[in-house]
């Protein structure tokens, strides 16, 4: 589905992403974890053709992304600040990408399912940080396109709403969805990632399943793993000094 | 991109700043219509207040416009929209609704006075197309700008920087370097730099037609010369033209190499 060759971007003089090999082939939810700066969203907006590489190649369905903007279409992406146009009404935002981008979206049952009806005629500005994240999520999700890329979906949400959230991303997946998530909280990878990708200072320091990521790490849960995939990357990264404070701010933040 | 257009605009017809701009023409023009007596002395004096005021608030309106619709701009990145449509339509949003409250502010007052019955109509509308011009060629530049810098206050900066530029120091340059080198014939450099001003470009397009470029002397002569037969007019215009098209060629070229 999606395929991505050597990847390289840098904003200035920082090296965000160092040459990413990456390939979506299997159906399923991925999260993609990595401490904060390691260049999680830079790759999902490469993806989405936000971010330009600088070298490398990424290919939607086998057909390369650069310079085309029809391949979003089988996209939906759920992006990490929700900030909309503040004097529409809700109603108003959800009419206008349904305008947008044509088709029929089923907005209807995940208004529903989010309780948002009290609030479809106000205006954004004044909703709270929860409930835009909901409106957000409704945007995001009520196309049913092939690839789905989530931002940090779960930041601001109730425990309700996260419910919500998990039970939906289920749904989506037994439609045979690609899924992409990044998020910071391990509980809801173990809970739902079927594989997980580790990026590390731009690079991909590891692939693979969930158990597989465990076992090569000899660890008795997720958490346990990535502090060990962190504490390998402090001593392979310590000579340039950077890895080394990436992976003390995660170990602490861990 | 029209869609795009459409929903900025409706954004922008909900700010209240909007109506506060298009009504603060309206008192203005009102006061001057029936206080200051006259057509043709209300026209000269909303001349001088347009030049200033409309490339600021223009410019103001374009830098605030991109920076708080930027995370939205994410999400429409994210559409399957092309890029240059996203940042086109916001652009022609913020310009047309500027342009539309100029229009009425101002308008409505003169029709109400009755320009139509009168022989001022052609200063008028001179000045209204000059005062439109000046909202989408401002309005541009600060996008452009806007694009360039992801820093708010840079951007904010720069965008006021390059008003006061063609609002005040260019003229202070010009009128150093005209009278710096008084002893040599200046006519065509006067012609040529104020073409390249957008600002002083409208003023003396303004003046021309209101036929009192006698108070500009010798030079005036030869700028009503040249500016004020058909070809000169056009030439004044086409470059007015010009200098929308440059800035939104810009933003075009950004737009297209941009990160988000």
């Amino acid at each position: 589905m999606i395929a991505i060759e050597n990847l390289q971007k840098s904003f200035g003089k920082q090296k965000v992403l160092k040459g990413i090999n990456l390939e979506f082939k299997r159906p399923g939810i991925t999260a993609i974890l990595g401490p904060n700066g390691s260049g999680k969203t830079t790759l999902i907006k490469s993806i989405l053709g936000m971010a330009l590489p600088d070298k490398g190649c990424i290919r939607f369905q086998g057909e390369d992304i650069s310079g085309s903007w029809a391949y979003r279409r089988q996209i939906d992406y759920l992006p990490q600040i929700a900030r909309f146009p503040e004097n529409l009404a809700v109603k108003e935002l959800l009419r206008m990408i349904q305008d947008l981008r044509g088709g029929q979206p089923d907005a209807e049952r995940l208004i529903g399912l989010f309780a948002l009806q009290p609030y479809l005629d106000s205006r954004l500005a004044a909703l709270s940080g929860g409930t835009r994240q909901k409106v957000n999520i409704v945007l995001a999700m009520m196309y049913d396109s092939p690839v789905l890329i989530l931002d940090e979906p779960t930041s601001g949400l109730d425990p309700v709403a996260m419910l919500h959230l998990k039970e939906l991303l289920r749904q989506e997946k037994e439609k045979g969805k690609h899924i992409l998530i990044t998020t910071h909280i391990m509980s809801f990878v173990e809970e739902m990632a079927d594989e997980v990708v580790f990026l590390l200072e731009g690079r991909i320091h590891f692939q693979g399943g969930l158990q597989e990521l465990k076992e090569k790490y000899d660890a008795t849960s997720l958490e346990r793993a990535i502090a060990r995939i962190l504490r390998e990357g402090e001593l392979g990264f310590s000579s340039n000094g950077h890895g080394e404070k990436a992976a003390k701010l995660v170990l602490k933040a861990l | 991109m029209f869609k795009i257009l459409k929903y900025s605009f409706f954004d922008l017809t909900r700010s209240r700043w909007l109506y506060i701009y298009g009504a603060f023409y309206f008192l203005l023009t009102i006061s001057l219509l029936w206080l200051g007596g006259g057509l043709s002395k209300a026209i000269i004096s909303l001349m001088n207040i347009i030049l200033v005021l409309v490339p600021l608030i223009a410019t103001m309106f374009g830098v605030m416009y991109y920076y708080n619709s930027r995370e939205f701009a994410e999400l429409l990145l994210a559409q399957p929209i092309r890029r240059n449509h996203i940042f086109f339509g916001q652009y022609l949003g913020v310009a047309c609704s500027l342009a539309i409250s100029l229009l009425l502010g101002v308008g409505v007052p003169f029709v109400l006075y009755g320009i139509f019955s009168s022989t001022e109509i052609w200063n008028f509308s001179v000045l209204l197309l000059v005062g439109l011009f000046l909202s989408f060629i401002f309005s541009a530049i600060a996008f452009f700008i806007a694009l360039r810098n992801e820093n708010r206050i840079k951007g904010f900066g720069l965008a006021i920087l390059v008003w006061l530029f063609f609002a005040v120091i260019y003229d202070g340059l010009f009128l150093l370097a005209l009278s710096l080198f008084s002893d040599y014939p200046l006519e065509s450099f006067a012609i040529g730099a104020s073409l390249f001003n957008p600002i002083d470009l409208s003023r003396i397009l303004i003046l021309l037609k209101l036929d009192i470029s006698a108070l500009m002397g010798y030079t005036g002569a030869v700028i009503q010369n040249f500016m004020g037969t058909l070809l000169g007019m056009a030439c004044s215009l086409g470059v007015l033209l010009l200098w929308v098209v440059l800035p939104a060629l810009g933003i075009r070229w950004v737009a297209a190499r941009k990160d988000f």
